[in-house]
């Protein structure tokens, strides 16, 4: 705990549109679309002559010039200068470190520096298809690096594996089509010449969504849609624009920002993850109280499929017609074909953004306060809830501060809340706040937001925690990177679930995990902790981190993956559902029918069976 | 941890049991005052969020769960809201208890003078109590003790005072409410109030089972109740009730709680108070209403030596690990869980498998005194009309013989074995003299003084041979009580050897038809797992075969040259069973019509008749209790029909064909 900074209440916040994108005067960013993220990076495009993974780790999360390491003097620190974090020490991080885990420097266990194309098959290549193929231009590659690249997402075996330098089956084939047309060309030479295709957008999947089938015996193509990244045209009538799907977040909020727009939709993949990713897997955006869900975001959508291409005839805004068409597209997780182009609505850029916090003194009163302010449905464009352990990890991620003024600031913050409040340090927790809109109604939407806090004890604890939470987000995936380096492993998951379920599956599953990682053997206590990340009328979505040091553990990777199966089946039993964003891959495929029951799976079934009888598609997520 | 199996059959000989602490000999060198003073700290659940009684109270009437109820009531009794309020926070009121530690500390003092008078020790296992404090500290508890006496609550809460641990609530009869004093004091000592019938008031059943419900959710305090429902007269363990059992696995199955202990306790008694008592009631005289006068004639019993009681805290069982993959939990998905729903068959049958298991649990953990093995050999002695009673060198050879083979069926057996057995024997018989008649070195069941020590003003001559008859009874029972302590050591292999001794052949398969008959006709008698037949055939196969008394193979069970002593023994436990149920349905057969309230008396009478005509040999089949399970058998077998409602409500059909078939069957020798 090292206190809270920022007056209670100030009414700070910035005015966007006031400042270009640039570094203010203590080096944070005043124009990101998101408080970690500096958007200087341009696409990352073939047509760069940039591949992508030469600025991307090929074993680890995002960009290789950004991680955390341990300097000569021993203290945390975030290379790069991409984030805000960047260049910075974090010196409770260690601490933190060894206490939560058990962890200590001197136990590494480093990755394989670099990829070993001896140990990745060959590939098995469809001649026919290959001549074809090179005939209609569409570039294409079996270089080694570039299938590896493509053969993963980012669930811990995947990235375990990569980091002992195991390579399981990967694609054959990488190809790049540039355009609608090139995927139509593409998926009738696949079907002509019976190929698997497995598309790929950011390569972010949780799912096992990209393994390739270890039993597909046809050659495997990986569908790159990342040179699909164009904006098409922007109505600024109807306010919708028409993107490529390959498109990756961050670069559609930047393009669309330069024109004084965005969507809104900001997954916490969104610096790698794509459109069309979204669309398959059914994305949720921080921001989606004020934006929406990607399914209410989507106008229009062109697919290519084994059949043919699917698309609505007109972009009215809502249509009864039967079914709803987009359903079986929008978490169809590459099964059925290749998303190829969106029409999205988009809004003008909000005038105004403010981050907050409140602190209140214990997670009852937390959940209690979120489900208030869902109940009265004036939800900021983000509110998250982080239990009292996530609080403390939070902290251990607070860099250096640089005055005594502000640490002498820190320290009566909390004296303020653990003393005169009479908080219990082991028990409060923070709810982080982000609004959005024109000045006025941010400010009365916070007093209104604040003064429902208020009733449940909340009190007002900054901007600055506020953002340091969202930043959290952002680099936790680079902090697992960290953790395997001294043998911690971890993950997370999520779940959407009822209101007055929501206390229960948190202690829940949180405790499940506890006890089966000591039946498993597991030598130090695991990080169990979760945090409520988005609300709704009827419940609220909320996510679970879990970490433990395997030292003494034979199979970590077994144990890992056995204690997150029990904490799923916890989730299930205590009415959470399968997944509220992440989607179901082949990790979550087992518990699919009880899900849905076995006629939906039907349902299901008899949609694949008609739109491609032949399995293309054939990267069997979902079903 | 809590995990492991609640028991198994393999190997009962390797059963670890952890070691006594005698908690009287404190009480006998230290100030009682002191101790009814000292400081009470327990470690309390780690969730508890500390609350007062009258808080909880508000948290009953407040909750989701009986909102919904007492909206519904004020709906179909057309009355308001608040008047059904009303109503629920009068239930609640007649029910609550008010825990407070200095009414606590009055019983200790109290009951620390009496235990010193009545018993020369109170032992408790130690490490299972520090198995309970953790228990107590990461979950909600459940203690589930056995019942065999009303000391059983006091002692249970005097035991936990003294080890520091928090003390329970206690699920008790409203019938104490009679005792107008004692029932206040019992509520200040923990106890709540429960109608023993509530059938279908759906407020009153609410109330009770919010109240129960929020007390333990939020670890308030240990829950303590008998899953037998009542005591135990027979000292036989009672079928379990289901009804408080469901109720406190609830929040466990609705995910409202992460897990809760379950934690058997297995009290026994060298002697109980109630002896006598008991056995009249089971003849036929009306229990005393409790009431405090009642309680305090009972001071004539201070004067005698009790023994010892050994209490024993078992393994605590984790509901969660019954329920892993017994229980979808999901199913509760789909309905707001403050809405009242009829548990489903897999919850029903889960929660029935899971009493039965604990109820062993209960029973495994028994101390038994080598005084039950006594009772044995006079009951078979006197049952074969042996008038001259048992020399006590025989008496002694066949109570050794007896303690080898209960202690290989894996016997929790307090045999002190420093002592010569001889010693032991007439130790053992000197403590219950009132049962037994020494003479000459000849040992037998005191039947013929009876009449005059219990029924004084009486003369001998004023007997009738019915009443003599009676009298002998109660001995006869009295001493039954001790014995049946130990049946469910001898139960399985008692099936199997009576299963053996009818079968026309040595086949495997017809032993084990006849063994699944026994078992099913004896389930509402015995504690006998429903669905479990063939662990329990192999339980006892594997029993008789490790001590060499039977050879199976494949096809075939070979009884050996030593085994016959064995099964000799095993069926002369079953016998009088047997023949209770066989007369039974003789008796049945012979009626026309007859109401279930006429039956206890109807049967009564008929076997008096067969007692006195020497067509019968048990005495014992005079015990109510046989007679009341030998029709519930034959009711859900059904042989018998028990007709609902209308004008021959409780008026028994009976199907003559089944009840001769089932009493060939029975009588097959």
């Amino acid at each position: 705990m090292s206190g809270f900074s920022d007056n209670i209440m100030r009414l700070s916040g910035r005015m966007l549109s006031q400042y270009p994108a640039q570094r203010d005067w203590d080096g944070k960013l005043t124009r990101a679309p998101h408080p970690g993220i500096i958007p200087t990076c341009s696409i990352v495009t073939l047509s760069d002559n940039l591949p992508k993974q030469e600025i991307m780790k090929w074993n680890g999360w995002g960009y290789s010039d950004s991680k955390f390491l341990y300097n000569k003097k021993g203290q945390a620190e975030f290379t790069g200068k991409r984030y805000r974090l960047s260049g910075m020490i974090i010196p409770g991080l260690r601490e933190w470190m060894e206490s939560t885990f058990g962890a200590n420097l001197q136990h590494k266990t480093p990755a394989a520096p670099i990829l070993n194309s001896s140990a990745v098959q060959p590939p098995t290549l469809n001649e026919a298809f290959l001549k074809e193929l090179k005939s209609t231009g569409i570039p294409f590659s079996h270089d080694a690096e570039d299938r590896v690249f493509r053969s993963h997402g980012h669930c811990l075996h995947e990235i375990f594996a990569l980091r002992e330098g195991k390579i399981g089956r990967v694609p054959d084939l990488v190809v790049w089509p540039n355009c609608h047309n090139d995927v139509v060309k593409i998926v009738e030479l696949a079907c002509k010449h019976n190929v698997c295709l497995m598309p790929y957008g950011g390569g972010t999947s949780v799912s096992s969504a990209l393994e390739c089938p270890p039993e597909e015996t046809r050659s495997i193509v990986s569908l790159d849609t990342s040179q699909m990244n164009r904006i098409l045209w922007i109505d600024e009538k109807n306010l919708t624009a028409h993107v490529e799907a390959g498109i990756v977040g961050q670069d559609l909020e930047r393009l669309l920002n330069e024109s004084g727009y965005c969507t809104g939709h900001e997954p916490d993949s969104m610096e790698f993850s794509s459109l069309g990713g979204w669309v398959a897997t059914r994305a949720s955006g921080m921001k989606k109280n004020i934006y929406g869900n990607i399914e209410d975001l989507v106008v229009h959508i062109k697919m290519v499929t084994p059949q043919g291409v699917i698309e609505k005839s007109c972009q009215g805004p809502r249509m009864s017609t039967g079914p709803d068409v987009h359903h079986f597209i929008m978490g169809s997780e590459g099964t059925l074909g290749v998303v190829t182009e969106v029409t999205m609505k988009i809004r003008p850029m909000p005038e105004y953004q403010k981050y907050g916090s409140v602190v209140f003194p214990n997670f009852e009163m937390g959940v209690a306060c979120l489900r208030e302010v869902a109940r009265q449905r004036c939800a900021p464009a983000s509110i998250r809830l982080m239990d009292n352990e996530q609080f403390k990890f939070g902290h251990a991620l607070k860099p250096q501060v640089s005055s005594i003024f502000t640490s002498f600031l820190d320290g009566l913050k909390k004296f303020y809340i653990t003393k005169f409040k009479g908080f219990d340090p082991n028990r409060l927790c923070v709810a982080t706040l982000l609004f959005e809109g024109d000045r006025e109604k941010v400010l009365q939407h916070e007093k209104q937001v604040y003064d429902i806090a208020a009733k449940f004890g909340g009190l007002a604890a900054g901007e600055d925690n506020g953002q340091r939470g969202y930043m959290l987000t952002f680099v936790i995936a680079y902090l697992r990177d960290l953790g395997m380096d001294y043998y911690v492993i971890g993950e997370s998951f999520e779940t959407s679930v009822p209101w007055d379920r929501v206390l229960d599956i948190c202690r829940n599953v949180k405790a499940r995990i506890v006890r089966e990682c000591k039946d498993k053997g597991v030598q130090f206590p695991p990080l169990s902790t979760c945090r409520v990340t988005q609300t709704y009328d009827a419940g609220a979505c909320v996510y679970f981190y879990f970490a433990f040091n395997y030292r003494g553990l034979s199979d970590p990777v077994h144990v890992y993956e056995q204690v997150e199966h029990a904490a799923r089946e916890e989730i299930l039993a205590n009415g959470g559902s399968l997944s509220h964003h992440h989607g179901v891959g082949k990790l979550r495929k087992e518990w699919m029918r009880e899900t849905i029951s076995s006629v939906g799976m039907g349902m299901l079934k008899s949609v694949k069976d008609y739109v491609d009888p032949n399995n293309i598609f054939g990267n069997r997520n979902l079903l | 941890m809590a995990s492991e199996a609640v028991y198994s059959h393999r190997d009962p000989m390797l059963k670890k049991r952890d070691d006594f602490e005698d908690i009287l000999e404190e009480r006998r060198n230290s100030s009682d005052l002191r101790y009814a003073l000292k400081c009470y700290t327990p470690v309390l659940y780690k969730g508890l969020t500390p609350c007062k009684v009258s808080e909880l109270k508000q948290m009953v009437l407040q909750s989701d769960q009986l909102g919904y109820v007492i909206t519904q009531v004020s709906k179909e009794k057309g009355m308001t809201t608040d008047e059904v309020t009303g109503e629920a926070a009068a239930i609640l009121e007649e029910m609550a208890q008010r825990l407070q530690l200095s009414t606590v500390r009055f019983f200790a003092f109290t009951l620390s003078k009496v235990f010193k008078t009545l018993f020369r020790s109170i032992c408790v296992n130690e490490e299972g109590l520090q198995r309970l404090q953790q228990a107590i500290h990461n979950h909600p508890v459940v203690l589930l003790p056995s019942h065999r006496s009303y000391m059983d609550f006091l002692l249970m809460s005097y035991i936990l005072y003294t080890y520091d641990l928090a003390l329970p609530v206690i699920a008790a009869g409203m019938d104490f409410m009679g005792m107008k004093v004692v029932g206040e004091m019992l509520r200040m000592s923990g106890a709540f109030f429960i109608r023993r019938s509530f059938g279908g008031d759906k407020l009153y059943w609410a109330v009770f089972s919010e109240y129960v419900k929020i007390m333990l959710k939020n670890g308030y305090a240990p829950v303590e109740f008998f899953l037998e429902g009542t005591r135990s007269r027979t000292a036989k363990s009672l079928t379990p009730k289901l009804g408080l059992l469901n109720i406190v696995m609830d929040p466990f199955l609705k995910g409202e709680v992460f897990d809760i202990s379950l934690v058997p306790v297995s009290i026994s008694y060298e002697r109980t108070l109630e002896e006598a008592l008991y056995a009249r009631e089971l003849l036929g005289v009306p229990k005393p209403k409790e009431s405090t006068s009642g309680l305090f004639k009972a001071r004539k019993i201070l004067s005698e030596d009790y023994g010892s009681i050994h209490v024993y805290f078992g393994q605590p069982v984790s509901v969660r690990s019954l329920a892993e993959s017994r229980v979808n939990r999901s199913q509760f998905n789909l309905i707001p869980r403050h809405i009242p729903t009829r548990p489903s068959e897999e919850i029903l049958s889960f929660v029935n498998d899971s009493a039965y298991r604990l109820v062993r649990a209960q029973e495994e953990n028994m101390v038994l005194k080598p005084w039950v093995l006594l009772a044995f050999v006079l009951l078979q002695k006197q049952a074969a009309e042996d008038k001259q009673g048992t020399a006590l060198d025989e008496l002694t050879e066949q109570a050794v013989w007896l303690r080898d083979l209960s202690r290989h069926y894996g016997a929790f057996l307090h045999w002190p074995d420093h002592i010569p057995p001889s010693e032991v024997v007439s130790s053992s018989l000197s403590l219950h003299r009132g049962l037994v008649r020494i003479s000459e070195g000849r040992v037998q069941l005191a039947l013929e003084q009876v009449g005059g020590q219990q029924v004084p003003g009486e003369t001998r001559s004023a007997i009738t041979p019915e009443e003599e008859l009676l009298n002998q009874a109660v001995v006869i029972l009295s001493c039954v009580s001790y014995r049946n302590q130990a049946l469910n050591i001898f139960i399985r292999p008692a099936l199997l050897a009576s299963a053996i001794h009818t079968a026309a052949s040595n086949r495997k398969q017809e032993i084990y038809n006849g063994f699944s008959f026994l078992r099913n006709m004896f389930s509402n008698e015995f504690i006998l797992c429903p669905g479990a037949t063939v662990q329990d055939f192999e339980e006892a196969c594997y029993l008789l075969v490790k001590t060499g008394a039977l050879q199976i193979n494949q096809q075939e069970v070979l009884i050996t040259e030593r085994g016959h002593r064995t099964l000799a023994f095993l069926t002369s436990v079953l016998d009088p069973f047997l023949q209770g149920y066989q007369v039974v349905c003789r008796f049945l057969c012979e009626e026309d019509c007859l109401t279930e309230k006429q039956f206890i008396p109807a049967v009564r009478k008929f076997i008096i008749k067969h007692l006195l005509t020497g067509r019968l040999r048990y005495i014992e089949v005079l015990s109510s209790d046989l007679q009341k399970n030998a029709l519930a058998a034959l009711i859900r077998l059904g042989a018998v029909q028990k007709i609902k409602g209308g004008e021959e409500q409780g008026t028994l059909k009976l199907n003559k064909v089944m009840l001769n078939s089932l009493e060939d069957t029975l009588g097959k020798k």
